[in-house]
């Protein structure tokens, strides 16, 4: 049951696994429970093996019935406990919306503070893996819009492994959005550093033209973006959100003030996307230090279409590419 | 048509240390450990309707009779054959990358040529993710239901064309809309009556609590038609009830019953009355088919990790399609030439399937921005114009093509 070891390459969904468990070893209280998150461990895997070392428990194969799963999960939380709630994709969180928003969001302000929700609501999101709808969705700023959540989406699988202990940690109820098309994506993981603060942006690469900001899945989009940029003479600065709310606006403000130009990327539709929202605060933030208007690359203001149009509906190289060629042509 | 009687279910792990919810059982001991995926069933079994049983033998029953022609019996049989062809056609094709996943029925063909042979042509079905079965007795086209599985279209076909609306694979969402259809069907003063299928799983969903209750108060001609095939994915139908599935619908106040659903005679038999039930306006009705999802959950899952082979091997003799043979072949209700006739024709649904899928077109791009609204709306307008101006200035600059960069 030893955590990984130092600097181990990992993928994101074992990051995310190790984290569990050396949640579930350092404390009695976590829990982890969803729909086939216990013998299966989980349909990506993420919870594999936990069951097996937890015991059924602490490791929960629940209902088939996502307003049960968050329902029961604040009801535990309530008795002290500290669930980790998988909901299996996306798509399927809705019936647990009203359990989220009207509820969890609201207990610890009802109570003047005098109960805490330190429940984790992990979703696997995004789309990028061909499969039938309700499993590609960007549903972050359904989330973020409601004050009282917390929203976090780690790009790769040290922040996978930190942000998960982190987020467990708090004591506010955090949601977890998994990049599912990243889950295979290694990269080494330290569990013995310092980690940044969960709502923290990262400076993932330095550049001095355009700013890049995105979080999640979009990451990788970015910094390869980046890469073909350098090869044309350009130089992009990306930043790594990592936390959707609250969203560090300093980190993106001081990278703008900078460059002078920004670009947002999200898989979400960029309609009253937490790009819109970035965009008017760095607006008002920087608007001296700005040489043209903020940008968005996203979704569109259309159903995620089915998976042999959504290499065209995502934003890829070419659609980040051509936001950097317009931004910097003012 | 009885409601039974909550029966107890007897299962208990002594070697638990911590205590479950107390069963709804009158006499429920104090403390048990829930029920675990690979304890016994209950001993006390509840009833189960059967007509013909695994063997093949021809039983009767009180409350459900039927006598079908000849025809009419080698007529189920081709269905379940020729629906299991599709079927294993469909998953090969995704072995062969043709589809992105497939949801396979194999084993549930008696549950579904049963149900969907009850059927009027204005009855309306909503299904699963996995009603290939129903879908071929209702006429939709079997190439139609591979669209969605392809990733060319989410639904992509005519629900009103052949009263069988699209798959939903939110669970348990379209019980809902199936009893609120009733409930129009109720208002307009027809006499037709709508099926919802389901899993045992989604007798969680809190959807499925809800349909039945407005069902019940709305008196909605809808029969809820449960397929438990055992498994919700990895986990079995004990992590969703402590009580047979049919018995819930006593608690709503309308008839459960529970049907064998490898047995496509008694299916057919319970789906009609509970059909006439719900047309004769005394509401709606459960049905559980009790059967087994011989595959994977889909193409995506892996069974080993959570179902030993002992437990299919057990399922796979009590075969829908078997022992519907066994009988036609016992009693000389069916010949060699029927038997080598129907192997060719499910041969030529298999290459007509084939044949359709490789040439099904992908859809062209701008099909993103199509049918979000029946009214139009102004941001897709924009959207669509900025996007096809986008893709316009690939073609001025063939050297800085999307292929070239790796859309
Ligand atoms: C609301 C919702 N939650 C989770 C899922 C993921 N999921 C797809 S199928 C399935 C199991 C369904 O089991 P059951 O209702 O028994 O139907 P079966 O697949 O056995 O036919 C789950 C959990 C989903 N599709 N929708
Ligand atoms: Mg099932």
């Amino acid at each position: 049951m030893a955590a990984a070891k130092s600097s181990g390459q990992l993928p994101i969904a074992k990051a995310i696994n190790e984290s569990l468990r050396s949640a579930l070893e350092a404390d009695p209280k976590v829990l982890v429970m969803g729909e086939d998150v216990g013998k299966l461990g989980g349909v990506f895997r993420v919870t594999d093996g936990l069951q097996k070392d937890f015991g059924e428990d602490r490791v929960i194969d629940t209902p088939l019935a996502e307003s049960g799963i968050i329902g029961t999960a604040i009801g535990l939380a309530l008795r002290g406990y500290r669930p980790v709630a998988e909901i299996q994709f996306d798509g399927f969180v809705f019936p647990a919306y009203d359990q989220i928003v009207t509820q969890l969001a609201k207990m610890h302000a009802r109570a003047l503070g005098k109960v805490r929700l330190p429940v984790v609501i992990r979703i696997p999101y995004g789309g990028g893996i061909g499969a039938v709808e309700h499993h590609s969705e960007s549903p972050e700023a359904l989330f973020a819009h409601v004050a009282g959540l917390k929203c976090v989406s780690p790009s790769n699988a040290s922040d996978a492994y930190w942000m998960m202990r982190q987020a467990i940690e708090s004591d506010d109820p955090v949601i977890f959005f998994e990049p599912k098309r990243r889950y295979w994506d290694k990269a080494a993981v330290d569990t013995s550093a310092i980690p940044a603060p969960l709502h923290r942006a990262r400076v993932a690469r330095e550049g001095g033209d355009l700013t890049l900001a995105a979080y999640g899945p979009m990451v990788k989009t970015c910094l390869e973006a980046a890469a073909a940029a350098e090869e044309e003479g350009r130089s992009l600065e990306v930043v790594d959100l990592r936390s959707i709310s609250p969203i560090d606006f300093d980190t993106v403000q001081r990278s703008v003030e900078k460059t002078g130009r920004l670009v947002i990327v999200h898989e979400a539709p960029v309609f009253l996307g937490a790009g819109a929202e970035i965009a008017a605060r760095i607006t008002e933030r920087s608007f001296y230090h700005l040489e043209a208007p903020v940008l968005r690359v996203g979704g569109f203001h259309a159903p995620y279409p089915p998976a042999r149009l959504e290499e065209e509906y995502l934003p890829g190289l070419d659609r980040v590419l051509d936001a950097v060629d317009r931004a910097l042509a003012y | 048509m009885t409601v039974e009687s909550t029966a107890a279910r007897g299962t208990t792990r002594s070697s638990g240390k911590r205590t479950a919810a107390k069963t709804p059982a009158k006499k429920a001991p104090a403390k048990r450990k829930a029920a675990q995926p690979t304890a016994p069933a209950a001993p006390a079994q509840p009833e189960l309707v059967q007509l013909l049983t695994p063997e093949g033998e021809r039983v009767e029953h009180p409350d459900y009779a039927i006598d079908l022609s000849p025809d009419e019996l080698r007529g189920l049989y081709r269905d379940m054959v020729l629906t299991r062809r599709f079927d294993a056609e469909a998953t090969s094709l995704q072995r062969q990358g043709e589809l992105g996943l497939w949801a396979s029925l194999l084993g549930q063909e008696a549950a579904q040529i049963g149900s969907g042979r009850a059927l009027r042509d204005d009855d309306y079905v909503f299904p699963t993710y996995r009603e290939h079965g129903v879908a071929w007795c209702r006429g939709v086209d079997p190439a139609n239901l591979l669209g969605m599985f392809r990733g060319v279209n989410n639904g992509g076909w005519d629900p009103n064309s052949n009263n069988f609306h699209l798959y939903t694979i939110v669970i348990g969402s379209q019980t809902l809309h199936a009893t609120g259809y009733a409930m129009g069907v109720s208002k307009d003063g027809a006499d037709s009556a709508v099926v919802a299928y389901f899993g045992d799983g989604a007798s969680s969903q809190g959807d499925v609590a809800e349909a039945f209750t407005f069902a019940a108060v709305y008196n909605a001609p809808v029969v809820f038609f449960c397929q438990n095939n055992q498994w919700a994915i990895s986990e079995p139908t004990e992590k969703q009830s402590r009580v047979p599935i049919y018995q819930r619908a006593a608690g709503y106040g309308f008839p459960g019953v529970r049907v064998d659903g490898n047995d496509v005679l008694a299916v057919l038999a319970v789906t009609r009355a509970a059909l006439e039930h719900a047309r004769s306006g005394q509401g709606p009705m459960l049905v559980e088919a009790f059967t087994y999802r011989m595959g994977a959950h889909t193409t995506s899952d892996d069974p080993t990790r959570y179902r030993t082979d002992g437990e299919r091997a057990a399922w796979e003799a009590k075969d829908p399609i078997q022992r519907l043979r066994a009988y036609l072949e016992a009693e000389g209700l069916a010949d060699e030439a029927f038997f080598a006739g129907l192997e060719e024709e499910s041969e030529e649904l298999g290459r007509g399937v084939r044949e359709k899928i490789r040439t099904m077109p992908d859809p062209d791009t701008m099909a993103i921005f199509e049918n979000a609204y029946a009214d139009g709306h102004a941001l897709i307008d924009e959207e669509r114009a900025q996007f096809a101006e986008y893709l316009a200035s690939f073609a001025d600059d063939p050297a800085d093509s999307a292929a070239e960069r790796g859309n």
